[in-house]
């Protein structure tokens, strides 16, 4: 299981330490107060982050204990909130800001991508971008077209910037401590869907909290969890799933419903993606399902799916099986048609191991 | 529909585009550019409230006057030691264009742009700025590097891209970068490096330090919504950051009224957001460094930022990929009302008694030698295109602080290509 795995790392929180059952949200907070007390350059700033705290809790208490010049509101400026951004990094500032939803990140994407992403390459390292988008993402809470896209790939796809999505507390606060100390610009999506607890996609059941998951106990101080190294979520023999955010616990719940022997392999970081675990893992099944709620075309998965073929065509029993979002928009009324649940996953499941 | 008014004798709506006065062959007339009398303008305190600069706004601060004078409360009273040293770096500014433009047009560079006309607005801006307050310009603020002693080599290893290139042949040529001078690197993206400007200001503000920020963007880029974000971020944090506006009247073909110019001034749109606002003679060298001191005074004391047009002509094509005279009246050149910064300059210094042409002559000279000189040095480390650029594997360096797994596959793959086009061994690089 994961918790053996993240012990054998050099950064995983030492013997004795407390550790406390967090939600999503309070983990980032965590993450967010224990940076701003380390490092007097981190700067959280964004669209009612300040005073209030943010409109899904995640800087509550901030400004009140580290000041407004720390932890600041901004005006509704998407590019002014980069731009700032990039200019804090260049001074020698560690900016965390924050956009409201990953479906408004868009009025700020020249300054994400001609920007943040190329100044380290252009300037020959002169300057530097070492910043932290945070930006809640991901559909499955009836937030329609504007406030449930995950637009992942539009970043993967961009030269010099890293993209990470956490899937967990532990997993939350430890890569966003990572995310705010590496030096290179950082997209982290938060899968706002289990901000409060753990989705399996069986959207007619009651929700479960995140006390109740083994991967809300969180360490009270500083871990990191390095950028670039994916998590098994389960060992398993009959295929791959990889994912991440959300999906990662939509793809457990249905193996789990169907009685699946999968290796569930949560990404964890997109870019740089662990390549190694995705290749092991599937020279050992030879058969993989990718899942991922944003649209198909061109999205992630069309990527891994790419990946995969190129590394281990040799071990693949099946054709790769991709369980996506479907190429619309994100609709209101018929979100439960669009998500991809456990009736698409469980014939994707069922193709996988036909074949 | 009941709510619009009945009726056959309406005038229909009609879509106004705009146009500028002269297009080639046109004759030109420029007698309804207001062009102030030198020494008119108010001075207001550094300190005032941002409402107190509106007829600043409109006006046209100017100091020297053709008495080759200064003039009024603006005139900067420099001595003429610095005079001289601004007019130096006039002349190696306007040298070192003539040379890289020919550099261009002889195969040595993709790529050049000239400032001609505009020297003032770097030269004599950055003159009136700290030598480690951050600038953050556009791509014609070449001045800047030369005012603070950035060597020309260096920046000719940048335009040709060889192997002695600090940007290792990344950028496209002229987009320089300089952290040393506090020189911010240039992008191609137009205005992106005005809301950045806003930010570094509010991290040297959050910091507590003294250092402020300033950016330049053309009078065509403010159009951009970054240029609106990075007032709106300047105001309400009082950012010590200086907007340089630079109207030089086109945005290559295209007039400055299709960036709002027929019905305001660009100055005028500081009043709106809160800013301090300066209307200045972007010819004028002394103006421009009055205007840019106060601007840095004010911003140095936690007054706030303020936004400066600088009213300017592009006396030159757009690029080296640009020919004017398919848009524009050759006329306007020589018709241009506020004439050349240099020749103001060097008339006024004439004027005090503290130059003559003779010396002019030979600064003149002297510049063209310089930039002669380094350009054939710059060659010893290669031209565009003659083999001497930095290696290959440094294409992939960079990209990120460390090498991603995928990075170091595509090296090897570039590496292999090159050993496959080379079989008999690789060529110098």
């Amino acid at each position: 299981m994961s918790e053996s795995i993240e012990k054998t790392q050099a950064s995983a929180p030492g013997e004795g330490e407390t550790e406390r059952r967090l939600n999503m949200i309070e983990a980032i907070n965590d993450a967010l107060s224990i940076m701003l007390d380390r490092d007097p350059d981190v700067i959280v700033m964004g669209e009612d982050v300040g005073y209030f705290g943010g409109v899904f809790r995640c800087t509550a208490g901030l400004q009140e204990k580290f000041g407004k010049t720390r932890v600041f509101d901004t005006p509704i400026s998407e590019c002014g909130i980069i731009g700032a951004a990039v200019g804090m990094g260049a001074y020698g500032l560690r900016p965390v800001p924050e956009i409201q939803f990953a479906d408004y990140i868009y009025p700020g994407l020249d300054q994400l991508i001609s920007e943040a992403a190329r100044l380290r390459y252009r300037s020959a390292a002169e300057f530097i971008a070492p910043m932290t988008v945070r930006s809640p993402f991901g559909g499955g809470i009836f937030g329609g077209q504007t406030h449930s896209q995950s637009p992942e790939s539009l970043f993967t796809h961009v030269s010099g910037l890293k993209t990470v999505i956490p899937s967990t507390p532990y997993d939350a606060k430890g890569l966003l401590i990572a995310a705010i100390e590496d030096n290179d610009p950082v997209i982290f999506f938060e899968p706002k869907r289990i901000y409060n607890g753990p989705f399996d996609g069986f959207y007619d059941r009651p929700v479960q909290p995140w006390k109740k998951h083994p991967q809300s106990l969180v360490p009270e101080g500083y871990y990191r969890i390095p950028l670039g190294q994916a998590r098994i979520v389960r060992e398993g023999e009959a295929m791959t799933v990889l994912a991440y955010g959300t999906m990662c616990h939509v793809a457990e719940g249905v193996c789990r419903e169907k009685g699946i022997d999968a290796e569930i392999i949560d990404l964890r970081t997109l870019v740089p993606l662990d390549i190694e675990t995705i290749e092991a893992s599937i020279k050992k099944t030879g058969r993989c399902m990718i899942v991922h709620e944003a649209t198909r075309t061109s999205g992630f998965g069309a990527e891994l799916s790419a990946l995969v073929q190129e590394r281990c065509f040799y071990h693949l029993e099946a054709p790769i099986e991709r369980v996506t979002g479907f190429d619309t928009p994100y609709p209101h009324s018929l979100e439960w048609a669009y998500f991809p649940g456990p009736i698409r996953i469980g014939e994707a499941i069922d193709k996988l191991l036909q074949d | 529909m009941a709510d619009r008014p009945e009726g056959h004798n309406k005038p229909k709506l009609s879509l106004h585009v705009p146009e500028p006065k002269f297009r080639p062959g046109d004759t030109v007339d420029f007698s309804d550019i207001g062009v102030t009398e030198p020494g008119g303008q108010p001075r207001p305190d550094e300190a005032c409230a941002a409402q107190d600069t509106a007829p600043l706004c409109h006006d046209l601060i100017r100091v020297l006057g053709d008495d080759d004078e200064a003039h009024g409360p603006w005139d900067p009273k420099l001595d003429s030691e610095t005079l001289r040293t601004m007019l130096g770096h006039f002349a190696l500014t306007r040298a070192f264009d003539e040379r890289m433009f020919r550099g261009q047009r002889q195969g040595k560079t993709s790529f050049y742009m000239k400032c001609t006309g505009e020297e003032a607005t770097s030269v004599a801006a950055a003159m009136a700025l700290a030598s480690d307050d951050m600038v953050f310009p556009s791509y014609r603020q070449q001045g800047v590097l030369i005012a603070r002693g950035y060597p020309i080599l260096e920046m000719i290893n940048q335009i040709y891209s060889n192997k002695a290139d600090k940007l290792k042949g990344r950028q496209l040529p002229i987009m320089y970068s300089s952290r040393e001078k506090s020189f911010f690197s240039i992008s191609g993206n137009l205005a992106t490096q005005t809301p950045q400007a806003v930010g570094w200001a509010m991290a040297s503000a959050i910091k507590g330090d003294s250092r402020i920020a300033a950016t330049w963007v053309g009078e065509g880029s403010t159009a951009e919504g970054d240029f609106h974000s990075a007032c709106t971020f300047a105001t309400v944090y009082n950012a010590p950051v200086i907007l340089n506006v630079i109207n030089n009247q086109w945005a290559i073909s295209s007039f400055s009224g299709f960036a709002g110019a027929e019905r305001t001034t660009f100055a005028a749109r500081a009043l709106g957001y809160g800013l301090a606002g300066l209307r200045v003679d972007g010819n004028d060298p002394l103006a421009v460094f009055a205007a840019e001191r106060w601007a840095a005074n004010r911003a140095r004391s936690n007054a706030g930022p303020t936004l400066i047009e600088h009213f300017t002509y592009r006396a030159e094509g757009h690029s080296t990929s640009d020919d004017p005279s398919g848009y524009r009246s050759a006329q306007e050149r020589e018709e241009w009302p506020l004439g050349d910064p240099i020749m103001r300059l060097k008339k006024h210094l004439i004027a005090l008694g503290e130059w003559d042409e003779e010396r002019q002559e030979t600064l003149d000279a002297d510049c063209m030698d310089r930039v002669k000189k380094a350009t054939k040095e710059a060659e010893k480390n290669g031209i565009l295109g003659h083999g001497l650029h930095h290696p290959f594997r440094t294409m992939f360096e960079d990209v990120y602080e460390d090498l991603p797994w995928h990075l170091k596959e595509q090296a090897e793959q570039a590496i292999h290509e090159r050993k496959t086009k080379f079989p008999e061994g690789l060529p110098e690089a």
